[in-house]
């Protein structure tokens, strides 16, 4: 499963260090001089949390080797503790935390028992998929009054639709439109960030060299069990992270953050992005966002998918490594060219 | 020479289904030596190398390291013992640049900078100064080879094993491998599988004859290459009784 050369290695420069301290005073600043409509910074956040949801399967299956079909089944158990715990303690920081950690902690008993059973990379993606299934099914009957934790109704396939929205801590303010768009946009850089220096660590790095060859990092000495597993958590945490974020954003939580139509979408976003850069999962996810939004208005209506589907078929046909990798690569084709010809 | 065994197989075997790949081997390798393995192809030379690296696991008998049984032993932990493989086909990152291959191997007993220290001197050692910043994938076999050799270098182990080190070298090349395996060898003991009987010739001090899974004859290069059960393995004509 190698994806070609991988610069992710080299320590980011200075430039690097100045865009991402752009960007955060860019989201911060945003929503009063730019983006002061409140529909379109509502449409802006959800571009960054299911942006967050791409990051955390493409840092797992385009650096580490390791495709998992269900990322969602983390995005929706992040969403469902999150409002659970919530709903019962009346208080958001504290669960907004405590989401992520229950979620990671069951990653690292469903990755555990996967990784260490040493089963194959195809069979990791189709558990995977069956587990976030598996919670659809199981969250869809609770429609009965006798399936509570706490307080909470889990209401079934309707989902619970009383998701609080977020405290600042201390003094209690809950977090409006504008201030939704700023935490999602920084917590995007800054998981964006965080991910881009960590693959340059030992443990990054080493990540890499399990993709490229497995059995290598085996007869070096290093159990590579233990560092895919690492990866499959924190994978896992960023995905939860993307469902706390999803139902403090809408104040819905739905079976459908399980469910197959979502977990393709998730692929179908790292696909369109490229899986070899971590910028290129975020812009598929704002491209197809973007046009998902635009073309739900234009009354295409059922036509959706069908036309998303085009998309992607066009985008493999012409960048086989996504669409930011082949732009890169063109750019710097026709730049060669250009120069050459001077 | 003499002393104990680094290496000991004893009653060795590997079925693969109804195929005896390695048939009862009883193998002993003396701390310091280098040894070389030969024998037609699917005599089940690469099948034993795989065994002592935890790359399979025996069906019958068992493997010591320095005193440690090692016949169930997981690929990671006999490496960490100390023992480092190059494999018939070479095991490296392809998508990775040679600097990256070096370093990853580098790092595993070592910090940060000691780690970037050795990677310049096996860089150095190989003559890999060339071709640092190039990704392995795209350079010639016996190139990728000798990234892999720099590889397993770079961990120090106390035994290594080369599984057909000079395939794909150009004649200069190969030379250069028997010298660099020879130099490697006073510090290190070192199990060597190879065809080219010229390239035995220049680093072969005993010799171990593979056959059908089982070890044919063990004697010093000249005697083996004047043997006539070896000439008769090799010819393909079965030997007369």
């Amino acid at each position: 499963m190698t994806t070609g050369p991988s610069i992710a290695a080299t320590r980011p420069g200075r430039s690097w260090w100045l865009a991402v301290g752009v960007l955060l005073v860019a989201v911060i600043l945003a929503p009063y001089y730019v983006i002061t409509d409140i529909s379109d910074q509502i449409d802006i956040s959800i571009i960054f949390v299911l942006a967050l949801l791409a990051l955390s399967m493409s840092f797992l299956w385009g650096y580490a080797g390791i495709l998992s079909f269900g990322q969602t089944a983390f995005f929706g158990l992040g969403g469902y503790a999150y409002t659970v715990l919530a709903l019962n303690l009346h208080e958001t920081t504290f669960s907004f935390f405590a989401a992520i950690a229950l979620t990671m902690l069951f990653a690292a008993v469903l990755g555990y028992f996967m990784i260490y059973g040493r089963i194959s990379d195809i069979y990791l993606s189709v558990i995977t998929l069956v587990v976030t299934l598996i919670f659809e099914k199981a969250i869809k009957s609770t429609s009965g009054d006798q399936y509570v934790i706490g307080s909470v109704r889990l209401n079934g396939q309707n989902g619970i639709p009383t998701v609080p929205s977020l405290r600042i801590p201390w003094s209690g303010t809950e977090l409006s439109f504008d201030g939704v768009f700023i935490l999602d946009g920084i917590l995007l850089v800054l998981i964006y960030a965080g991910l881009r220096l960590l693959l340059t660590t030992h443990f990054g790095r080493l990540l890499v060299g399990i993709r490229e060859n497995n059995r290598r990092v085996e007869l070096l000495g290093f159990d590579s069990r233990g560092y895919k597993l690492g990866a499959f958590v924190i994978s896992g945490g960023i995905a939860a992270l993307a469902g706390v974020l999803y139902g403090v954003w809408n104040n819905f939580v739905a079976p459908e953050m399980f469910g197959l139509k979502r977990a393709a979408e998730v692929i179908v976003w790292v696909i369109v992005g490229g899986k070899s850069s971590l910028v290129g999962p975020i812009l598929g996810t704002a491209i197809v966002q973007y046009l998902q939004n635009k073309l739900g208005t234009q009354s295409v209506g059922e036509w959706l998918p069908l036309i998303l589907g085009l998309v992607l078929i066009l985008v493999v046909l012409l960048f086989r490594n996504g669409l930011l990798p082949g732009l890169v690569g063109g750019v710097g084709w026709a730049w060669r060219r250009v120069r050459g010809a001077a | 020479m003499n002393g104990r065994p680094i290496l000991e197989a004893r009653g060795l075997e590997k079925r693969f289904g109804g195929v005896r790949a390695i048939a009862g081997v009883d193998f002993a390798l003396a701390d310091g030596e280098l040894r070389c393995l030969i024998g037609p192809n699917g005599a089940g030379k690469s099948t034993f190398f795989k065994m002592i690296t935890g790359q399979l696991h025996p069906t019958a008998g068992q493997i010591l390291f320095a005193g440690t049984d090692i016949t169930r032993a997981e690929a990671h932990q006999i490496g960490r013992l100390g023992i480092g493989i190059k494999n018939q086909v070479p095991d490296v990152f392809d998508g990775l640049p040679v600097s990256e291959n070096l370093w990853l191997a580098a790092r595993r007993a070592n910090t940060g900078p000691q780690a970037r220290a050795l990677v310049d001197e096996i860089t150095e050692r190989l003559d890999l100064a060339d071709i640092a910043a190039r990704v392995v994938g795209e350079l010639a076999h016996g190139q990728r080879q000798w990234v892999e050799i720099g590889m397993v270098l770079a961990r120090k182990p106390r035994l290594i094993l080369l599984d057909e080190p000079s395939a794909g070298m150009s004649l200069e090349e190969t030379n250069r491998t028997a010298a660099l395996i020879r130099e490697v060898n006073r510090t290190t003991t070192i199990i060597v599988v190879e065809h080219d009987m010229q390239f035995i010739r220049q680093i072969a001090t005993k010799v171990t004859v593979f056959h059908q899974g089982q070890i044919l004859v063990e004697d010093s290069f000249d005697r083996i290459m004047t043997d006539v059960r070896v000439r008769d393995v090799y010819l393909g004509r079965q030997a007369t009784a």
